[in-house]
Order: C-alpha cells, then sequence, then structure tokens
C-alpha cells in the first residue's frame, strides 16, 4: 500500500513536470498553432538563468525564488524576439516556421555550449527543498516534488485566470477562435500574437527552473524534453488547458505505473503504445475546441 | 483547420528526427584497407598520440579530466625530454558522448593523423565501438577506466581496473560489513549489465539475495520509480553502477525520499572526485566507493601527482581514479616504447610484460598476458568536504584477472 501511495505520488510529480514543459507549449502551439521547436531551449535559458543567478545570488533558496520571474522574462523575451524576428514573417508557411525553429534550437545550443561550456552543470538546492514529508505508513513526500507540483497547479491557476478574466485573455482566446472576426472587430492580432509567444515562452523558462532540482543543466537537455511537451498537447487536444493538464498526469501516473510494473525502457514503449493507440481512437486529442473560423 | 495542419506538421517534424538520427547511426567507417596495419609516423623530432574523450555530452562531466590528465603527462613527459628524443604532440579528438562518433573518430586519429598510441575511451559501450577499428588497424588504444572484464584485446592496454580489482573487492568489503541483500541500480548499456551479472554470481554463491536489479538509460534524469522501489525493498546496500549525470538526478532522489549513507550505504563504482563535487557532497557524504586511488592516498608520488595537477588546473580540482589511471597510462606507453627501442606496435606489447611504474596509486605492474595492469583495491567513503578517504584496501596489488578464471564462482559468466 506503501509503495502505490508512493507510486502514485511519483507519477503525479512526473506529470507535474510534464504539464510544466508542456504548458507553453499548449499555448503557442496549441492556441496559436505555430510550431516552435525552440522551445525546449527556452526550457534550457530557463535552468542556465537559475544558475546564473545562483553564482550572483549565492544562498540557494533566495535564488530559486528570484529565479523564477528572471527566467520568465529572460525565456519570455528570447520568445518575443524569435516571434518578431523570424515566425511573424512565416505565420503562413508552418513547415518553415518547423524548419526555421529547429535551426534557431541548434543554434541556441551551441550558444549555450560556448557560454557555459560543453559538461553539464548542477545548481545547488536549497537546503528545505532536498528533504521530504514523512507521513503516517511510512510514506515520504519528497520537498522538491511537492514545490514543482505547486508550481505546476500555480502556472495553470494563474494561466486560466489569465485567460478567463483578464482584457488580454478575452483578446487571445477571440484571436484562437476566429483571427478575421477578431481583427475587423479591432483587435491588433499581431500585438495579441506577440504577447502569446511571451507567456507561452516566459512559462518555458519556469519549467527551466523547476528542473534544475531535478537534474543536471545541460546544452541538450531541450531536445529531450521538447518531444514529451508535443506529446502531452498533441494527445489533450489542441487549443484547450484542459486536455494538457489531464493527459499530463495521466502521461505521469502511467510511466511511473509502467516503470513499476517492468522497466524504465519498457515502460517508455507503452507510453508511446497507448499514445498511438489513442490517437488511432482520438485523432483530435481528448478534447476540441470548437471554432467557427475557416481555417 | 489549424488542428489537423498541426498533425501533419508534427508528423513531418518527427520524420525528420528520424531521418536524421538514421543518418547519424549509418555513418559506417571506411575500411578499404583491412588487412595491412598503419604504420605511425615517427619520421620527425615529434611522436603524436591521439587523445580520444568525451568533451561535450552527458559522459562529458568525467571524460574532461581524464582528457586534463592525460595532457599533464604529455607535458611532464616532453619537459623531461620526451620519448626516445621525440617530443610527444597530441591530437585531441571530441568523441562527444556517441559511440559511432568514437569509431570515427579512433579512426581518424589512425589513418589521418598517423598517431603512435591513443590514450581515452570511458564507458564501455564506447570502448566496445572502437575495439574493431584498433583491432583492424593494428594500433593501439590506453583505456583509463574501471569496466566490467571479460575481454582482452590484443591492441588494448586496460589501465583501469578490471572487475576483480574493484567490484569483487567492493563486495568482499559489504560482505565483511555484513550486508545480506542487495539493491542492483544501473544506467542502461554493456558495463552495468555485465558487471550486474557478475555481482549476482557472488551473490548466489556468497549467501547475499539480490532484491531487484533496474536500469535507467544514460542520461536519464527521472528516479523516482526506482528509488521508490529502492526502498521498498529494504536492502542492506545499493549497489550503483550509473554512469555520468544521471548520478546527479539519483542521489538527488535518494536523499529527497529519506535515505541516508546511514540507512541504506550505496558502493558507486563509477563516482570518483570530480563527480562527487559536481553531484554535491550534500547528497553524497558518508556513501562509499570501490577504486584504486583517491586523491587522499598517501605517498610521494601521489603528492607530485595533486600538486602538479593543481597548479596546472586550478587549486580547486581533485584528482581522481580514472584520471590517474590516465595518467600513469602515458607514463606506462613511454616505458614499453623505451623498453622496446620503437614505437612499432607489435614490438611495443612484446616489450610491455613486466613494467612497473611508482605510479600515484601505488606500484602499478603491467601484466602481459592480459594487458591489464596489476593493482591494489580501495574502498573509501565520501567525506563532507568532497574528498573519499580510504576505509579498506586490498594491501597488496592484485593481479588482473579479466575473466576472472580464479574464481569458482564466475564459472559460467565468460
Amino acid at each position: 500500500m506503501t509503495v502505490l501511495i508512493g507510486q502514485l505520488f511519483t507519477g503525479v510529480s512526473i506529470g507535474a513536470v510534464l504539464l510544466l514543459i508542456a504548458l507553453g507549449l499548449a499555448l503557442t502551439f496549441g492556441q496559436m498553432g505555430v510550431i516552435n521547436m525552440a522551445h525546449g531551449e527556452f526550457i534550457m535559458a530557463g535552468a542556465y538563468t537559475t544558475y546564473v543567478l545562483q553564482q550572483v545570488v549565492t544562498v540557494a533558496g533566495w535564488s530559486l525564488l528570484v529565479a523564477l520571474p528572471v527566467a520568465f522574462l529572460v525565456a519570455g523575451t528570447m520568445g518575443v524576439l524569435l516571434e518578431i524576428l523570424l515566425i511573424r514573417r512565416l505565420y503562413a508557411r508552418p513547415l518553415d516556421t518547423l524548419l526555421v525553429t529547429w535551426g534557431v534550437s541548434l543554434i541556441l545550443q551551441q550558444l549555450a555550449r560556448d557560454v557555459f561550456g560543453s559538461p553539464n552543470v548542477q545548481t545547488r538546492a536549497p537546503e528545505l527543498l532536498t528533504g521530504n514529508i514523512a507521513l503516517p505508513g511510512g510514506i515520504t513526500v519528497a520537498n522538491n516534488r511537492l514545490f514543482i507540483l505547486a508550481l505546476a497547479g500555480g502556472a495553470v491557476v494563474a494561466l486560466t485566470v489569465a485567460l478567463r478574466v483578464t482584457p488580454l485573455g478575452r483578446r487571445i482566446r477571440a484571436v484562437v477562435q476566429n483571427r478575421d472576426l477578431a481583427a475587423v472587430s479591432g483587435i491588433a492580432t499581431a500585438r495579441v500574437d506577440r504577447m502569446t509567444f511571451f507567456i507561452g515562452s516566459g512559462l518555458a523558462g519556469i519549467a527551466g527552473v523547476a528542473l534544475t532540482l531535478l537534474g543536471p543543466i545541460g546544452p541538450t537537455m531541450g531536445t529531450n524534453l521538447i518531444i514529451d511537451a508535443f506529446l502531452v498537447v498533441v494527445v489533450g487536444g489542441i487549443g484547450q488547458l484542459k486536455g494538457t493538464v489531464i493527459v499530463a498526469f495521466g502521461l505521469g501516473v502511467l510511466q511511473a505505473t509502467g516503470e513499476y510494473l517492468t522497466t524504465l525502457s519498457v515502460a517508455k514503449v507503452m507510453v508511446f503504445v497507448a499514445i498511438v493507440a489513442f490517437l488511432q481512437w482520438r485523432p483530435q486529442g481528448m478534447f476540441t475546441l470548437r471554432t467557427r473560423s475557416l481555417a | 483547420m489549424t488542428l489537423f495542419r498541426g498533425r501533419r506538421i508534427l508528423a513531418g517534424a518527427m520524420t525528420l528526427v528520424a531521418a536524421a538520427a538514421l543518418a547519424a547511426c549509418g555513418s559506417k567507417t571506411t575500411d578499404a584497407n583491412t588487412s595491412a596495419g598503419v604504420t605511425a609516423d615517427v619520421s620527425g623530432d615529434t611522436v603524436k598520440v591521439g587523445l580520444l574523450n568525451s568533451l561535450s555530452g552527458t559522459m562529458a562531466i568525467s571524460e574532461v579530466t581524464v582528457r586534463d590528465s592525460i595532457m599533464l603527462a604529455i607535458e611532464e613527459i616532453n619537459a623531461a625530454g620526451g620519448v626516445l628524443g621525440k617530443k610527444v604532440q597530441p591530437v585531441g579528438e571530441d568523441g562527444a558522448s556517441d559511440w559511432p562518433t568514437f569509431a570515427e573518430k579512433a579512426e581518424k586519429l589512425i589513418r589521418e593523423d598517423r598517431v603512435a598510441a591513443v590514450f581515452g575511451c570511458w564507458t564501455s559501450a564506447s570502448r566496445k565501438a572502437v575495439k574493431p577499428v584498433f583491432e583492424k588497424n593494428k594500433a593501439l588504444l590506453f583505456y583509463p577506466v574501471q569496466y566490467e572484464g571479460l575481454e582482452q584485446s590484443p591492441y588494448i592496454f586496460y589501465t583501469g581496473a578490471t572487475t576483480n580489482q574493484q567490484i569483487v573487492p567492493g563486495l568482499d568489503y559489504l560482505k565483511a560489513q555484513g550486508a545480506k541483500s542487495l539493491y542492483l541500480v544501473g544506467s542502461d548499456y554493456v558495463f552495468p549489465r555485465t558487471a550486474n551479472k557478475i555481482i549476482k554470481a557472488y551473490a548466489e554463491a556468497n549467501g547475499m539475495t539480490v532484491l531487484g536489479e533496474d536500469y535507467a538509460p544514460l542520461g536519464s534524469t527521472e528516479f523516482g520509480t526506482i528509488t521508490n522501489k529502492v526502498k521498498s525493498a529494504g536492502a542492506d546496500a545499493v549497489f550503483n553502477t550509473l554512469n555520468g549525470d544521471s548520478n546527479v538526478a539519483f542521489f538527488k532522489e535518494y536523499k529527497s525520499a529519506g535515505l541516508t549513507a546511514t540507512s541504506m550505504p550505496v558502493v558507486s563504482v563509477s563516482i570518483a572526485e570530480e563527480e562527487v563535487k559536481s553531484i554535491g557532497t550534500q547528497y553524497l557524504e558518508g556513501q562509499l566507493t570501490a577504486w584504486n586511488y583517491y586523491q587522499t592516498t598517501p605517498g610521494a608520488a601521489n603528492e607530485k601527482f595533486v600538486a602538479a595537477y593543481k597548479a596546472k588546473y586550478g587549486a580547486d580540482k581533485p584528482t581522481s581514479d580514472p584520471m590517474e589511471a590516465a595518467y600513469v597510462s602515458v607514463y606506462l606507453w613511454k616505458a614499453m616504447v623505451e623498453k622496446a627501442g620503437a614505437f612499432d606496435v607489435e614490438k611495443v606489447r612484446e616489450a610491455s610484460d613486466g613494467i612497473t611504474f611508482e605510479a600515484p596509486e601505488g606500484l602499478v605492474t603491467v601484466d602481459g598476458a592480459t594487458q591489464h595492469i596489476a593493482k591494489t583495491a580501495r574502498v573509501g567513503k565520501v567525506g563532507a568536504d568532497g574528498l573519499i578517504t580510504e576505509v579498506w584496501n586490498s594491501g597488496d596489488p592484485i593481479t588482473p584477472d579479466p575473466y576472472l578464471k580464479s574464481y569458482p564462482w564466475a564459472g559460467g559468466l565468460s
């Protein structure tokens, strides 16, 4: 029983990581339809931001807290630059966007290698986050996992509120549902796109901060994550946050259960098979957004 | 609809990635000339040697330090007049933590640069990848890292420990400490899988039980489930054969789960001083390692080595077992060449038997029959300062036995 609960928690925390890395993509890919292969490198940028801040602010707890908004700004700014310089010119040519952003991703990786060196680096976690909370029955809940779970939860809530309540959120939804109609209603769609991209990329930066608590930071960390992030968004259904959230946790628990019963490699295969089967059954993903646009 | 367009493009992206991966795997080395070896170019007043280490990717955390210590040895040798009156000129290549790249670069060093010997490789996967290249070209590789044994190539000198000089003594130590059950955690490639086969055979013959065995792909950073399994199995000790920076994620998770060196000690065979530093002492304090050398190993030869290394690379840089083995390998090659009086590979091999060197780890002797070296086994404990202090050693150097022929329980392994 203890093991079961422990595994459930592991699954949920894998899900929280998946959710964090996919959330930004749910905005840029899910809502805007831009395939940004450099999304993983924005996560990397967030992770390296944490690393750099730790050299400046040497108290690990503070540097982590400072890193959250700074990483959001750094990754968000990179996203906006990418949008202004390249993606904006390619909105009607998705395949070109894919190739261009892939190129950007390679450039950013090499840049990280040149600036920070090829070997992976580590950050020191604050002492508070290296411990755990012991629950009755021998169950332990790792603090860093709880932190990531809270962070993912917070990001989802903030994003949902922002999309539902704020004027910007209303505009984003309007543009997603029908770009032309939104434009003729007086919404500056180009500016909305830029803001959406800023938020989506910024969320990648936050994910990067969270990942420093779990493993090393390296130039290629983004490539390992981007496929998982796309999978979560595609399976969840494009244009919906709800789907992304459910699928992230679903896949996390599936992965953890599979790994417990078999081995890590077999579990990965199981997850992929499950995804393929699911997409055969529901090619549109778990949830679909009905829109009136003709695009 | 954006939806369908999106999916088709995603499929396109996957195809692209898959094609790139295939292209990378398919790049085979050329084998135009399979029978005759390539002779090294020693015509000038320099002799070239190849250095083949991963300077990027998941293994760089470990392999960069090996490159540094090889460079130190070459510098010292050149300052003392070189080898047979020729200065040693290093030619460096990056294996990039990718095994086909290792094979490609080895071929390049041998055929294009015509080096007299190559020093390098860390993972057994990379050694297995370059082994046919060295055998085909009849060229020499000096491999400086402990490995899983059960191998003996005429064109490789193994200057790290084989299993009976590291893993078996490590298990002897655990047994003496009263450990009755083990859990095995390793990276998913040849070294951990073979090592674990040996550990299981040992356990069976010595009344220990192996409660579980788990593997994670190299570079994997998700250890929640494995840690859970380890914890619920409740073994007396964990035998860790993870390589590279998966160790970072594993030990972070291990500590988060509330496991400690006192509640369930971990014996690692791929974590040395450099890795301790980058994983973080806060996660490793009190854990055990099995090696043949530590920075703290006493002796004049080691004091000199540590001082020279720190002078060249910085006072905060620790020295470690694979670095020491790599450093020693250059000196052993020099001694072999001088005994043979030539750089010729076959002559060097013939001259190798019985060559000794006063190494930082103590006296080492080359065993010509196996092309391994006799060395002392040491078990150490990670201290709060990040250095490892010896808690046990084998006393005398242990004769290498890569196929474990002198151990009855290992009968079915090779």
